[in-house]
Parts: structure tokens; sequence; C-alpha cells
């Protein structure tokens, strides 16, 4: 980064165009030979003796610090400017799209770590295996009952944030207090949760139900009740998070209009649904789209409370990928099960965003 | 976040008070009784998990909640550790293989969040004020092409990255995680980040420049000083993130590298029902955040309500 101090930016000459123009071209032929050098090592082609792939990410580096001086040296100020976005940019290109490149070119082929055949090109068989995996389809629907979960957080954070929003003493204390369950991470809320207190022996859970006459109490054996459970969990560390955003929302609301609703009479109910309500529309579902698309990545609590049990029914497409590696060591079969969920996510995001971003123009 | 809404104070007069009177009282009951209940919800969790790590087998069979009421506290569960007062000077496995793990996490997750912070709010001053067109991409496209990663589940990344990874001898390396965590914190540093730019007037860059300094001179010396509640939002809310991430954790590291959620994670299942030991564990692994959450709450919210309430 210390191109910062050139002299008389601005004004670029030829020659030092050229030259900058040169020192991209040869870094990029330095990269790819590198990469071409180390595909015919490890191909076995000319044994080089080379162990693993390093000096292809070095020559990355080098190339992406080339880029920018001779992009400072070939468009001066201009160049100086890109400079800010370049790092994130290559940064993103090399850890984000270059693996989900790489990811789609293992998703077509037989590939199990723990074997010894290696890599087998096998067309569009593991699509087709897809379709046919019935524990596949069952972690699919479950996703969708989470993600409709959603809605639930979303009214209980809202009733939350009204709370944090009236007028109360040491509302501080009380934000607080209620963010706590955010902070913690999910792997530590399965053990002080999933594992002790909804142990069905000496958990307080347990307690509390037997107290209550349910004899035998078992929070994880019956389809529903675990999933309402690994749910309850997930809601309970990411309520805040929801409840935050809608507070932030309920602070910004212009006062005035609440306050003339009041001197019209409009009794609080009436005040909620028709002002309060409809002028937090843009921040609820803000809330609710980062929400799903977080709650699209579920899988710590699952993995370590229920492993997807029983018989599946609180599996998530995460956690069953996992496992699916975890176990099987099966990388080409679960990176296309993970590739085809990620088309799944991004259609369902983009329809979603569409359809609200109509509904949100004909409103206003 | 505007210090706390001075509400203003209600006057209740003498006339017509007493059915409003009640009725707004009952209000207040009903409120402060739902804030007991949900902060309720929030804590006891949390101490359940502080108090077991004090229990012995007997207190956990019979129930036992409230220290000196109904159990002894006893520093089995830190023994167990090596981190109760009799233990803490002598030597102890469990100790060293636990602040291996601490150690790790902490430098994960300061690495990352710095990475992060530094090439994101690069990038987001960059967006903020420059226009850039790279091929077919303005400013909004490529700012939409970095929020966009935000969607990309782990799952996706994972298995490439674990065949990447063994190629370039990175598996079960902290810098491997770092790179990961940075990655997956990156969106939301640029986000908040630009949210942080734009709020700071242009009119202080053009004044920077006649003064004839460079678009970096500008941004380090002016702009980033003025950044800087920002920056310790966005660094704050990616130390929370990394410092719980599990997934990436659980499958690219195997004995070196192994995170704190890791580690917690790996003795639930071998240790029966050493409730204590977990408890204990599971304690000293999220006190550090509870502690971030309850001093720098400010800078959290900042974070979390970025962007969000332009409508």
């Amino acid at each position: 980064m210390a191109t910062a101090e050139l002299p008389n930016y601005g004004a670029v000459s030829r020659r030092r165009k050229d030259w900058g123009r040169a020192l991209i071209a040869a870094a990029t032929v330095l990269f790819l030979a590198t990469a071409l050098l180390q595909a015919l090592n490890s191909s076995g082609l000319v044994p080089l003796g080379l162990r693993d792939w390093r000096p292809t990410l070095y020559a990355y580096l080098v190339w992406a610090v080339a880029l920018g001086i001779g992009q400072v040296m070939i468009r001066g100020e201009a160049g100086l400017r890109a400079l800010f976005i370049l790092p994130a940019a290559l940064f993103t290109v090399a850890m984000a799209i270059f693996p989900t490149l790489f990811g789609l070119s293992i998703a077509f082929t037989d590939w199990n770590l723990s074997s010894l055949t290696g890599q087998k090109f096998n067309g569009f068989d593991n699509l087709v295996q897809l379709f046919r995996d019935p524990f596949y389809w069952n972690a699919m629907r479950n996703m969708v009952i989470y993600v409709l979960f959603v809605l639930v957080e979303y009214a209980i954070a809202f009733a939350l944030a009204l709370l944090l929003n009236a007028e109360i003493r040491a509302r501080k204390f009380w934000r607080v207090t209620f963010l706590i369950p955010l902070m913690l991470s999910p792997v530590a809320v399965s053990w002080m949760i999933g594992k002790s207190m909804l142990e069905y022996r000496y958990g307080p859970a347990a307690r509390l139900a037997r107290w209550l006459g349910v004899n035998n109490p078992s929070f994880f054996t019956d389809p529903w009740v675990a999933r309402l459970w690994i749910e309850a969990m997930d809601a309970w560390v990411s309520i805040p998070f929801v409840m935050i955003l809608l507070l932030a929302g309920l602070q910004a609301l212009p006062r005035e209009i609440i306050e003339a609703a009041k001197v019209d009479g409009a009794s609080p109910w009436q005040r909620f649904w028709q002002i309060v309500f409809p002028l937090m529309l843009p921040v609820s579902i803000t809330a609710i789209v980062l929400r799903i698309i977080f709650k699209l990545k579920l899988a710590d609590i699952i993995i370590n409370v229920t492993s997807g049990g029983p018989g599946g029914a609180t599996d998530s497409v995460s956690s069953f990928i996992y496992r699916e590696y975890r176990d099987r060591s099966n990388v080409g079969y679960g990176t296309m099960l993970a590739m085809f969920y990620l088309v799944v996510i991004v259609v369902f995001i983009t329809t979603l965003l569409n359809l609200l971003s109509k509904r949100m123009r004909r409103m206003t | 976040m505007a210090a706390e809404a001075t509400a203003p104070t209600l006057v209740v007069t003498e006339t017509g008070a007493g059915a409003r009177r009640t009725r707004w009282l009952l209000g207040r009951i009903g409120i402060y009784a739902a804030l007991v209940f949900w902060a309720f919800i929030s804590l006891f969790p949390v101490y359940w998990t502080v108090t077991t790590s004090m229990k012995v087998a007997k207190d956990v069979q019979l129930g036992h909640i409230i220290p000196y009421v109904d159990f002894q506290p006893n520093w089995l569960g830190w023994r167990s550790l090596g981190l109760s007062p009799d233990t803490i000077g002598a030597t102890s496995t469990v100790r060293d293989e636990f602040l291996k793990r601490f150690f790790n996490s902490v430098f994960v997750a300061f690495g990352a969040s710095g990475l992060a912070i530094l090439i994101g709010a690069l990038a987001a001053y960059g967006l903020s004020r420059f226009q850039y067109k790279f091929l077919w991409m303005k400013n909004q496209d490529i700012s939409f092409f970095f929020l966009s990663q935000l969607i990309l589940p782990p799952v996706v990344l994972a298995l490439p990255f674990l065949v990447l990874y063994r190629e370039l001898a990175l598996l079960d390396s902290t810098i491997g995680l770092i790179l990961l965590y940075t990655l997956t914190v990156l969106p939301i540093v640029i986000w908040i980040m630009k949210d942080q730019f734009d709020t700071i007037p242009i009119e202080l860059d053009e004044a920077a420049q006649v003064d004839g300094l460079g678009p970096w001179g500008t941004f380090f010396r002016i702009i980033l000083p003025m950044a800087l509640p920002g920056m310790v939002a966005a660094f704050i809310l990616s130390l929370i993130l990394c410092w719980n991430e599990y997934f990436f954790a659980a499958l690219l590291t195997s004995s070196e590298a192994k995170t704190l959620p890791v580690m917690v994670a790996s003795q639930t299942g071998s240790q029966g029902i050493n409730w204590w030991a977990m408890a204990a564990l599971s304690t000293a692994a999220i006190a550090p955040l509870v502690l971030i959450g309850i001093l720098l709450e400010r800078y959290i919210i900042k974070g979390l309500t970025a962007g969000s309430i332009k409508g």
C-alpha cells in the first residue's frame, strides 16, 4: 500500500503506461506459468517435486500486487482509487467465486476421499441420485418448516421491541439482558439447553414437565417435538437480532404522527395496526429477509444436539451434508447436494426480494 | 444509538383519575411482568450453566438450583478444567488443552476481524466516494456483489475448501481459518462501514483534496478517524461471529488449529454425564462474549442496525 506517496499522480506519461502494462502482463504470465507447471506436476507428467499448491497461491498474491501497482502506473489517480476496492474484490474472487466454480467441477464427479480410486467424472449421476434421495428432500422440507418459523420469531421479537420502546425504567438494563443470548455460540447453547436443561432425567425442563403431570418427558423422540425444540433453541439465540433491528426502527418513527393519533382518540390497538405496523414494514422486511438468510445456514445446533434425529426429523440441509461428508467422506455427492441447495436458495431469495419490492412499490 | 429516549413524564391529573389510573397501573404491571418473564428466559440457561459448574453429582440428580440455599457450591467442575483456586498453580494437561483452544480462538477471531476490517473499510470507502465501472458493473452492482456473498451457505464452500486446503497444505491451520472467516464477515463489515462513510459529508474529502492530500491521504488522515465508531462496531460484530463459528472449524481442523467451539462440541459425547466439567467448559467459552455483550452493547447495536433503518 506504499504506492500512496507516488509523485504527481494525475498526469501519466506514456512511458509509465507502457511499463505498467508490461508489469501486469509479466505478472499474468508468471501466474499462469506457475499454475500450468503445478498442474503438470500434480498430474505426474513433469515431476517437479512440489508437494502442495502453495507456489500457485504465492503467484496469485504476486499477481494481485502487480495488478495494483500496474493500475496506478497506467491510470494515475483513477488507479489510486481502484486500489481501494481491489483487495476486497480479489479476495472475494479467490475465496468465494473460485471455490464455488471449483466445487461445481467436483459436483459432477464420483469422489470419495476415503476410497483409493480418486476423482472420477460421472456426469449427471449425482444429480439423479439427489432427486432420488429421500433424506435430502426430507431435509429440504424441514428447511421450509424452519424458515416458516421465522414469522413466529418475528412476532415475538416485535413484541419485545415494543416492550423496550415503552416508557420503562432501566431500559438499558433490559436491553442488555435481552441481547445476551445473541452473544452465545450455538455450540455452547447446544450443550447448555439441548443436552443439559432438556436432559430427560435430571434436566430442569424434564423436572418441570413431570411436575406439570407429564410422565416420562422426552424432548427429542417425537419428530414434531424435537423439531420444535431445535427451532426454540435457534430462536432463543436469534430473536435478539430481529428485536434490535425492530427497536431501532421503532425509535426512528416520526413521533408527531403517533402523538396526533393519540390526540384523535385512537386506542393503542388501533394506533399499532394502523400507524406503527405499516410504517414499520420496510424495517420488518429487512429484518425478516436477513433472518431467513441466516436461517438457511442453520446447522450447528442440529449437528450437536440431535445429529438430525429422530429419523431425520430435525435435519437441516447443512447438517445433512455435514454428515454425508463426516460419516461417508463422500465429497462428490456432498458437493452436488450443496450446489443444488445454493441454486434453490438463490432462486428463492431473488423471487422473495422481487415480490417484496413489487408489493412495496404498489403500496407507496 | 441515541441516548435513552427521554419519555415525557406522565402527569395524572386528579380529575377523573380513578378508572384511568387503575388501567394505567395494570398496563405498567403487565409491561414489567413481560420484561421480567423474558429476562428470565434470556438469563436462566446462562445461570443454569454457571451454577451447574459448581455442583456435584448429587446436586445434579436432585435438581438443586439455588446455590447456598439447596446446595453447597463446589469447585469440582473447575478442578477438572484445572482452573479452580487449588489447581490453578499446578500443572494440568486439561488446562493446557483448554488454553490452547482458547488462544486459537482468540488468534483466529482477531486475525479474521482485523483483516476483514482492513480490506472491508477500504472497499466501503471506495464504494461510498468514487464511481467505479468494471465491465458492466457500476458501484451498485459491485456493492451487491459483495453483499450477495452473505447468502452463500457455509456448506457450499466447506467441501471445496476441504479439497483446496488439502492441496494448499492449509488444512488444520489457523491461517486457513482466518482466511475463511474473513470471507464470511466481509459482507457485513462492508455493509456497516459503507453506512458509516455515507454519513460523513463529502465536503470534508473535497477540503482535504484542496489542501493537497491524495485519495489515500484523505482516507487515512481525515475520514478514517471519523469513522472509528463504525469500525469498532464492525470489529466487535465480526469478533462475535468468528468466535462462535463452528461449521468450518469442525470440518477443516483436527488437532493443531482446533478452536474452542470444536473443543466444547467434542466433549459432549465422550464425557457421559460429567455435567460439572461440561458446564465449566461452557461457562469459560461463553464468558468473554457475555462480558463483551455487557460492556460494548452500544457498539453491537450500532453494528446490527447499520443501513437497515434508511427504509
